[in-house]
């Protein structure tokens, strides 16, 4: 095989991640359609409606929209505590060392749970914890949802802030100690300031994953249709709207489905841009 | 005054080390609960039955429930679906993968290839979910019907960003002699990709398959809409099939079948757990 030859069949290879991700939008952009001409696209994302009575359906996203942004957030809250001694104890107190390796492999094996795992534990194991706790009567709802989120997105955030901890420069270090820091200090002046920017955006990257996340939050946020108005109560996030009725829906509704995917999809292509813009600055710097 | 300050900043620095050791060792917590969960409620499901029968029915699980027997038939019928939609998308997913890997990998910056690049990313960060809704429209909606191909598709797409970067990163760590050396002993560029640099990407390369195998073998909202699930063992491609996740999920919501959960969720568990640590294995062998 010649060169050009060679660099034309490594150029058709590459074109395939255009064209799915082309599909994608048109996909999505093309069936979504009827629901934005249908009810307005502004009128979609503020209506807090979903009813498919016949003759007076109404389709909105903010029920959803909303219980996302609240799993998410509550997700990103009781994710920190967690992640942020795991990056610490990997990449500064015990670097290198038998210890944090082991360490970095139990949260491995975290990621690589199947979502739908983590929704079964969390049924049949946190949700009565919950409910014998008195947090909420029926067990599942936001709170449950976002604390099984937190924990599977606790290996994203500590596996990367972790790889800016390393990253600190020694002589930085060095430099505060030499001048009588203790430890705590040299990472809160230090390794704190050095990194975080590279910090944030690994959380902004662990927000990305718990946006999509379907099956955990499908099976404990409780499945209602309307704004959640607490932290303990029921509710339904883009993703598992999506999951739970997409199967038995058609024409319209279908269509409000299929929009609602498309600003889930365009959520998370901003947040991962803005992470990944964030990451490779942080690198540099 | 002088003394207690000192003694008052080592006292911090203590009790910070011991709430990150704390806190990083509550983290292991989870991953324990789950293994043991699944493990113990799970594991005297076990059986040769249970790997080579389809799921029962529901009633029969539950006549079977009334005698107080135990549930008859197992969950081959997803193993074989998972099995079958997983190799073709595979099959696809690593050559495409690999060429697209070495496009990035081989060709300078310029402005094609770096959106190539970030939309990578993006297929890469895109919620399950929506390849689900994606690949219904594409495949589903034409073909008039669920089917393993629309299930495979959807695998594929999973597979494929992931397969691109682990290829990519690992040809661009291997030292530049290497593809020098083989050009000047008068290699052209195709030759010395697939006989140096290829051979010498392997390791890294197979590492990224299994962790990307691993990766999508637990999926089940995108094969909701997609391979939908049948209750017994098929081949055919053009025909609704089942897969492990999507029977977790039937078993999840129907009450007869419940007992059934925890045998195949510890299936799926041993499954990809063993995938990922032999992938850690072979990619801390591979670096030495």
């Amino acid at each position: 095989m010649n060169d050009k030859l060679y660099k034309i069949l490594l150029f058709v290879a590459a074109l395939i991640v255009p064209i799915v991700c082309g599909g994608v939008l048109y996909a999505l952009v093309t069936d979504a359609y009827e629901a934005f001409e249908y009810f307005g696209f502004f009128n979609f994302l503020t209506s807090s409606e979903w009813s498919y009575t016949e003759g007076a359906e109404h389709y909105g996203a903010l029920p959803f929209i909303t219980g996302t942004l609240m799993t998410t957030l509550l997700a990103l809250v009781f994710c920190i505590p967690f992640s942020l001694p795991v990056a610490l104890f990997v990449g500064e107190y015990f670097k290198g060392s038998k210890v944090a390796s082991v360490l970095s492999t139990v949260t491995d094996l975290l990621a690589g749970i199947p979502s739908i795992i983590y929704g079964l534990w969390g049924f049949y194991t946190l949700r009565p914890l919950i409910m014998a706790l008195n947090i909420s009567p029926q067990g599942s709802g936001i709170l449950t949802a976002s604390l099984v989120l937190a924990i599977m997105i606790v290996p994203y955030a500590a596996s990367l802030s972790a790889e800016f901890i390393k990253m600190v420069p020694n002589d930085l270090k060095e430099g505060a100690y030499s001048l009588g820091a203790t430890r705590a200090e040299v990472i809160r002046k230090v390794v704190f300031p050095v990194a975080g920017s590279g910090i944030f955006s690994s959380y902004i990257l662990a927000i990305g994953r718990a946006l999509g996340e379907t099956m955990t939050v499908t099976m404990l946020i409780g499945n209602t249709n309307n704004v959640p108005d607490s932290i303990t109560s029921t509710g339904n996030s883009m993703a598992s709207i999506i999951a739970n009725q997409f199967g038995e829906a058609d024409d319209l509704r279908l269509s409000s489905l299929i929009a609602i995917g498309l600003i889930l999809f365009l959520i998370t292509a901003f947040i991962n841009m803005i992470g990944k813009i964030m990451i490779k600055r942080a690198r540099i710097a | 005054m002088e003394k207690l300050k000192i003694r008052n900043r080592l006292a911090k620095d203590k009790a910070m080390l011991w709430t990150v050791c704390f806190f990083a060792a509550l983290t292991a917590v989870p991953l324990f609960a789950i293994l043991g969960e699944v493990f113990l409620r799970g594991y005297d499901q076990f059986s040769w039955s249970f790997f080579t029968e389809p799921t029962p029915t529901a009633y029969k699980a539950m006549k079977a429930i009334e005698a107080g027997k135990p549930i008859p038939g197992g969950i081959a019928n997803g193993i074989v679906g998972t099995m079958l939609m997983l190799g073709m998308a595979a099959v696809v997913a690593i050559p495409i993968g690999i060429l697209c890997g070495a496009f990035l990998a081989e060709n300078p910056k310029n402005r094609f290839v770096q959106t190539v690049s970030y939309l990578t990313d993006l297929l890469q960060g895109t919620p399950s979910v929506i390849i689900g809704i994606v690949v219904y429209i594409w495949v589903v909606v034409p073909m008039k019907g669920y089917s393993a191909v629309a299930g495979s598709v959807a695998l594929f797409i999973m597979m494929l960003p992931l397969i691109i970067r682990s290829t990519e990163e690992t040809l661009k760590i291997l030292p530049a002699s290497l593809k020098e050396a083989g050009l000047a002993l008068g290699g052209n560029r195709a030759r010395v990709m697939l006989k140096v640099q290829l051979p010498a990407a392997f390791g890294g390369i197979f590492t990224g398959v299994l962790l990307a195998i691993s990766r999508v073998i637990g999926e089940t909202a995108p094969l909701m809409f997609t391979a939908l699930g049948c209750s017994f063992i098929r081949f055919a491609i053009d025909k609704p099939i089942s897969a492990v996740p999507l029977l977790i999920w039937e078993f999840f919501n129907d009450p007869n079948l419940q007992e059934l959960i925890w045998g195949a969720s510890l299936f799926l568990l041993l499954f990809v757990l063993t995938l990922n640590l032999t992938a850690k294995y072979l990619a801390k062998k591979w670096n030495q």
